[in-house]
């Protein structure tokens, strides 16, 4: 196994593979019963580092680490020193006198995890950086396509929005890509990059509906819409939001997913957040199986 | 260092301990000890821990199921996350754990696995045991106890002593995994 998860391109078909069969183990294991906890990883310290805020992250890789008893140390960039001028360096090796175990690591730049790996000795595990990559996110998409479609192979996935600052979609594009499914991205010009590898790029959202095994939308940043990216939110929504219509367009056993939190109505409207064709609830639950995997994988043996 | 040849070849080839007749003699001898010992196989369940345990605990279902009628369930108990010695190897695959609709609770549980050495991994699956509920009384079953025990664990059910070497190494086979039932030992100093 490797040890740190900076980026999807780290997995290969194996360890990605590896990752979310624990997980679905881990999930059946604590699903349900009393005790929710393991003692796989007592004694372990891992830091949850933000410089961003993230709340719903954040909680998801410490009840992954608790579930392991691990020992969680957070740590926020806000009212810390960080806001007084301290260094990522400086940062990182604090937390290596500290003996951490694992870092997750939450950073407005991209690249923050690749730096972090190079000061500290232990795991570094990227939680978002910049518009770079989300790995853990990307895998826990994946655990739920595959939950629920039984296959990640070969299947036709849809990823609709602002790709060009999603760090989800870069990160899913290279994962999927590495397990066999077939990726399209569709959203306004001014929103999908020039660079694209190893994905299909559509701009009319309706004519890939029909073929679309898995269609995940993805969340419109406010300072975006004001923006220039695209005439005004309504526009935005009547071509690229996934309503109702659109979702009867779908095959009969597609699934919409969303990477949270919403905007209801805008992107995704309430009619297909609800309807049992969402994942975006399960996809929170699978979070915390496909992290607790990820930290028993990389903390589990040396 | 060259061995000599009769000694090099049992490090490779192997000492037959159990051939598959013998294996499917012991299971059989073990089903009839549980059957009396539990007194006709009343609320007691097999766990096998993974990997060849499973299907011996299967068997030895099957068996008692044979000689009395008796359904005993069956679950699966991977230990994994319970061993201790998770920092010093690289991370392994988890296996399946299944338990039965009953659960554990109340219950005699019998543990199964193929061989009993350090006694690490009893201690791991009675760990993990705990985690599942509360079982009335727990009892282990193994196909082999090949000594060197670290922990104060015994067998209950004993399918043969093997006296061994901490150099020497048991291997057991099993048709479900293997495609044949056998157990050797390799290597030693010879």
């Amino acid at each position: 196994m490797i040890r740190h998860l900076r980026e999807a391109a780290d997995l290969d078909a194996e360890n990605a593979t590896l990752i979310l069969d624990t997980a679905r183990e881990l999930a059946r294991l604590t699903g349900g019963r009393e005790v929710k906890k393991l003692p796989t990883l007592r004694g372990r310290t891992v830091v949850n580092l933000f410089y961003e805020d993230s709340t719903r992250t954040r909680i998801s890789f410490e009840a992954a680490a608790k579930r392991l008893s691990a020992d969680v140390i957070n740590f926020s960039a806000k009212g810390s020193s960080v806001s007084k001028g301290e260094s990522l360096k400086d940062t990182a090796l604090t937390l290596q006198a500290m003996g951490a175990d694992a870092v997750v690591i939450r950073h407005g730049a991209s690249g923050a995890p690749h730096r972090l790996a190079n000061w500290v000795d232990g795991s570094v595990v990227n939680a978002g950086d910049g518009t770079h990559e989300h790995p853990t996110q990307a895998l826990l998409d994946a655990f739920t396509m595959r939950e629920r479609l039984g296959r990640l192979a070969g299947l036709n996935v849809t990823i609709v929005g602002d790709v060009l600052h999603s760090r989800v979609a870069r990160s899913n594009v290279v994962l999927l890509g590495t397990l066999g499914a077939k990726v399209t991205l569709v959203g306004p010009p001014t929103l999908i990059p020039v660079d694209i590898t190893n994905a299909e790029v559509s701009y009319d959202l309706d004519a890939v509906l029909p073929a679309s095994d898995v269609v995940m939308m993805l969340r419109v940043q406010h300072e975006r819409m004001s923006a220039s990216y695209f005439p005004s939110a309504r526009e935005y929504s009547r071509r690229y939001g996934m309503d109702g219509a659109r979702m009867r367009r779908l095959p009969e056993h597609a699934i919409v997913m969303h990477p949270g939190p919403m905007n209801r109505g805008m992107e995704i409207s309430p009619e297909v957040a609800d309807s049992p064709r969402s994942t975006i609830v399960e996809q929170v639950a699978n979070g915390v199986s496909v992290r607790m995997a990820v930290l028993y994988l990389l903390l589990g043996g040396k | 260092m060259a061995l000599p040849d009769a000694a090099h070849d049992q490090v490779r080839t192997g000492k037959s301990i159990l051939t598959d007749t013998e294996v499917h003699r012991v299971v059989d001898r073990i089903a009839h000890q549980i059957l009396e010992k539990t007194e006709g196989a009343r609320d007691t369940v097999l766990f096998g821990i993974p990997t060849r345990g499973v299907p011996l605990a299967r068997r030895l279902a099957a068996r008692i199921h044979a000689f009395e009628g008796i359904e005993m369930p069956v679950g699966i108990l991977d230990v994994t996350l319970y061993r201790d010695d998770l920092r010093l190897k690289a991370a392994r695959a988890l296996g399946p754990t299944d338990v039965p609709p009953g659960g554990v609770d109340g219950l005699r549980v019998i543990l199964v696995d193929d061989v009993l050495f350090s006694g690490r991994t009893v201690r791991a699956a009675l760990d993990a045991l705990g985690d599942l509920g509360r079982p009335a009384s727990v009892q282990l079953a193994v196909l082999v106890d090949r000594g060197h025990r670290e922990l104060p664990i015994r067998a209950d059910y004993v399918g043969k002593n093997i006296p061994t070497a901490l150099s020497e190494s048991v291997r057991v086979s099993l048709a479900e995994i293997d495609g044949a039932d056998e157990v050797k030992l390799y290597g030693g100093d010879a």
